[in-house]
């Protein structure tokens, strides 16, 4: 029977998660994106 | 401990600079939306591309004060990764991409729309076969095929050209197909490329 189930089969069904660069660029990004209002008007601005 | 606190409270301490609560509710959340997203695009780089814009659209709307859903972070994010997945179809669609595969290429069904110079030797040929054919019928109903298919004259033209009334040129021509038909059949010859 278990040769109905081989295991490499059931490595298509894991699930799967966004790469840990992703992951970096976007904490990067937050950390880099300052947001300034002024008199009404806001500015966005993203420092390395 | 971070994953005891909601996702309201990490909102919050976010908004309160605390980017180790963005962290957390990334990696909370991650799989849930990349999954989401793989299951309508199937493809794990345009996967990879959408997340990554969902959370800039989540990053940048938490900053600039706008995001007003508190306790319902998820589907809110949800719903930002559905409507990137939507223009990312909309977008495709007014420019479909084309991949080859090992079983299939695109260029083994797309071809030059020029004249390949095999198919200029079987044209000529055939050219030639009825010019021999041609040669062959009656003088009044060679003028009018040579006036009308070669010169690409009117039958109006060809009737005044010919001294004769545009039913008179119609039936020359008429019968020189006839004749025509019937010398290919004669022949046997073959007229396609």
């Amino acid at each position: 029977m278990k040769h109905l189930y081989p295991i490499k089969e059931s490595k298509q069904c894991e699930l799967r998660k966004a790469s840990p660069e992703t992951i970096r660029f976007l904490l990067d990004y937050s950390k880099s994106l300052k947001i300034v209002s002024s008199r009404g008007l806001t500015f966005e601005s993203n420092l390395n | 401990m971070e994953l005891h606190v909601d996702d309201a409270s990490l909102v919050k301490n976010y908004l309160n600079g605390d980017e180790k609560a963005l962290e957390c509710l990334i990696a909370r959340h991650n799989q849930r939306i990349f999954n989401f997203i793989y299951s309508k695009v199937f493809d794990t780089e345009i996967t990879e591309d959408l997340f990554q814009e969902t959370f800039i659209k989540v990053i940048r709307t938490l900053k600039l004060g706008k995001y007003n859903e508190e306790g319902k972070f998820l589907p809110w994010v949800m719903r930002i990764a559905h409507n990137l997945v939507m223009d990312h179809y909309r977008k495709n669609n007014r420019m479909p991409r084309y991949e080859g595969s090992e079983q299939f290429h695109v260029f083994a069904i797309l071809e030059d729309d020029g004249v390949n110079a095999e198919k200029r030797l079987i044209r000529d040929q055939i050219e030639s076969d009825l010019g021999v054919l041609v040669d062959r019928l009656p003088g009044e109903q060679r003028e009018v095929v040579r006036m009308r298919m070669y010169q690409n004259m009117s039958f109006k033209e060809i009737a005044e050209r010919t001294g004769v009334s545009i039913n008179t040129a119609l039936g020359r021509m008429r019968y020189a197909l006839i004749n025509l038909r019937k010398f290919i059949e004669e022949n046997q010859i073959v007229l396609t490329d």
